[in-house]
């Protein structure tokens, strides 16, 4: 098929998927919150508050577009853009699955494969400050200014154990496209441990994972480090001053962020969509047995009803956790959708962490959050990519 | 494709450059020249140079203007005042320059013969690989004296801008 | 569909490279000329990655790569400088910071003050 058309194509799969993720990732995050907090969450507008994320966007577009009068008008309205587009463009270079055929069509499951896919990334994370810096002075309100500041020098001060963080599993791997990363993160040692990074080689890459995976934290304003946009902080830091869909562009644009740096943590250091352990144990129906119980939980739950409502959502959220373990067991598509489900589950648990930390954690004080990168992460990624420069140099 | 790429990304660094002139605010000099060096990344990718692609948008866009971005906000000083200039000036200023820009492109054109032209994918050798491979050992000692650079910018920025401890 | 003519790149660094030799000496505002400088930095490394196209090596990659590091140490060190500058002398106005030229004095010095910049560690931390 034309490269164009195909890629067209994908790429409106991708935007939908994608932006369906993020409006339900918000209710995941407000229910696990809420349970993490002895609470219900949003449990009114639908069956458990599914339909939340519909009332919120119907809300956030009906609300009054206000800009206040003295703005400076081209930077206020070119932030909130420029935050989302960089967010949503790093999503197209994630590996998603492997090569499926469709329709007679072979293609991969990734928008594009740069062969600088790691650097891609990298360098739209860097765009995404400025994002937040004009909006900080676009706003003209030192609130604002000031968490402006400190949030886009929170995220270069974290941008650079960040790198580190990625460069270490890159010396293991020799490349920078994404794809083959995973690829070569296939196999299993010993017969049973998977060949993932941080698992792998002469020197497992367990350090690199957690300074990622904390400079990811900061990197998306995500507590602890989220100090620039509290709301019982200062006002609300750089989104002060905006409302509607400007206000929900940089909401969009953080749980998009926050996207993007699971994948990366999943495709660098677990393996994408490699499984955990061999077709030969049955990872195979690994999908098709966690749907399945997922059905028989609710199903059980749907027959002692703790509410008189759940008698009907439950059995019928049953049903359709048993059609997609069904869909997963159809040995026509299974190839192509259990990678599909393993980059899925890996990345959905890291967004869970991100989620239970929100949950769990204080924030950090900004002088604390800026020595602990400088002092702290940056001299500890360094010393991991000394260690493992040495032992691939003396092991491979 | 290749020529529809280059004008669209010239003409926008080009703009963009104009702007960063004859802009009166720092913030929007700022931000156009973020679009110069945003375009000139694509540029080099038409000319197969993709690592100094991407190493121009971490570094050139993604931190060295934002370093900008920082200082403008700090100090917060408004916009230039314009002095008046003669009239002469103003109404020589452009077709001068217009002149200039033309008899040098002349001159250009005439020492690189058309024959020579740049199609994107015509020259590989400009990946991670290859810049790293020269980088580390033909290019070895700019390397580490780049590095020792680094460090003294370092200890020279830290040791300006502080604040004096009374 | 051919390709583009090298002078063509040639053509574009020389023209940012104009541009920002004008902004170098037309704009009064420090930050401004600093900027000109860094568009003036940016043409040259065009010029470098257009010939090592054209001779089908890498060195001129190297050479940009060393350029972006030498523009960003100066970066660093040039607008520390300004910092310290306008602390000092509370202008941003490159015709102003003149007190070592030697002319004869027209009118009355402004008297030196100290300005106060925006703190963002926050004035409650003492550590």
């Amino acid at each position: 098929m034309n490269f164009f058309l195909l890629s067209l194509i994908k790429a409106a799969v991708v935007a939908f998927v994608l932006l369906t993720t993020l409006a339900y990732l918000q209710w995941v995050e407000r229910k696990v919150i809420a349970h993490i907090q002895v609470r219900l969450g949003p449990s009114r507008v639908g069956p458990h508050g599914l339909l939340q994320p519909l009332a919120d966007v119907i809300k956030l577009i009906t609300k009054e577009d206000l800009i206040p009068p003295h703005v400076n008008k081209i930077l206020y309205l070119a932030a909130p853009f420029l935050a989302v587009t960089m967010a949503l463009i790093s999503i197209s270079v994630i590996p998603f699955g492997t090569e499926i055929s469709l329709f007679g069509v072979r293609t991969w499951m990734q928008l594009t494969d740069l062969n600088i896919g790691v650097l891609f990334i990298l360098a739209v994370s860097s765009m995404g400050v400025y994002g937040v810096a004009l909006a900080g002075w676009a706003s003209n309100n030192k609130y604002a200014l000031l968490g402006g500041l400190r949030s886009s020098a929170q995220m270069i001060s974290y941008e650079l154990p960040l790198s580190l963080a990625v460069a270490s599993p890159l010396l293991l791997a020799n490349t920078l496209s994404l794809r083959e990363l995973v690829e070569k993160q296939a196999g299993f040692q010993f017969g049973f441990l998977p060949n993932w990074n941080i698992f792998q080689g002469p020197w497992p890459q367990i350090i690199s994972f957690v300074v990622f995976l904390i400079a990811g934290f900061a990197e998306t304003n995500r507590v602890p480090f989220d100090l620039p946009e509290a709301e019982n902080e200062l006002v609300a830091g750089f989104h002060t001053e905006y409302s509607s869909m400007k206000f929900a562009s940089f909401f969009m644009a953080e749980y998009a962020n926050m996207v993007t740096v699971t994948a990366m943590t999943t495709i660098l250091f677990l393996g994408g969509w490699q499984p955990l352990f061999p077709e030969r144990f049955g990872s195979h129906y690994v999908p098709t047995l966690a749907f399945a119980i997922a059905g028989a939980v609710s199903l059980y739950h749907g027959l002692n009803p703790a509410r008189k409502r759940d008698r009907l959502t439950l059995p019928a959220a049953a049903i359709v956790f048993f059609a997609i373990a069904f869909a997963f067991a159809l040995p026509a598509v299974q190839s192509a959708l259990v990678p599909l489900f393993w980059f899925a589950a890996k990345t959905g648990f890291l967004l869970f962490v991100f989620i239970w930390v929100r949950g769990t954690l204080p924030r950090f004080r900004y002088d604390q959050l800026m020595g602990f990168a400088w002092k702290f992460l940056f001299p500890v990624a360094l010393l991991n990519l000394l260690v493992t420069g040495i032992m691939v140099a003396l092991f491979s | 494709m290749d020529v529809f790429l280059f004008l669209l990304f010239a003409i926008i660094a080009v703009v963009c450059a104009i702007n960063v002139v004859v802009q009166t605010h720092p913030i929007s000099s700022a931000i156009s020249l973020v679009g110069v060096m945003g375009s000139l990344a694509v540029l080099y990718l038409l000319l197969g140079a993709e690592f100094i692609a991407a190493a121009q948008v971490i570094v050139y866009a993604g931190a060295i203007m934002v370093l900008f971005v920082f200082v403008i906000m700090l100090l917060n000083a408004g916009s230039e005042v314009r002095r008046g200039r003669s009239i002469v000036v103003q109404l020589l200023g452009v077709p001068l320059l217009i002149a200039f820009l033309g008899l040098m492109a002349y001159f250009v054109q005439r020492l690189y013969p058309s024959a020579a032209s740049v199609k994107f994918g015509a020259f590989r050798g400009g990946t991670a690989l290859a810049v790293g491979r020269a980088l580390f050992t033909q290019y070895l000692l700019p390397f580490e004296v780049t590095s020792v650079l680094i460090l003294i910018a370092i200890v020279g920025a830290i040791v300006l801008a502080r604040k004096e401890l009374d | 569909m051919s390709g583009v003519p090298v002078s063509w790149y040639l053509l574009l660094s020389a023209v940012l490279f104009a541009l920002g030799v004008a902004g170098f000496l037309f704009r009064r505002n420090v930050i401004t000329v600093f900027m000109s400088i860094e568009l003036m930095l940016n043409a040259v490394n065009l010029s470098f990655v257009t010939f090592s196209y054209q001779l089908r090596q890498v060195n001129g990659h190297l050479f940009t790569f060393f350029v972006m590091v030498v523009a960003a140490a100066e970066a660093a060190v040039g607008l520390a400088i300004i910092l310290t500058v306008f602390k000092n002398r509370g202008t941003l106005n490159i015709d102003e910071v003149s007190s070592m030229k030697d002319e004869l004095p027209r009118e009355p010095e402004q008297p030196v003050k100290t300005v106060e910049t925006v703190d963002i560690t926050g004035p409650l931390v003492k550590t």
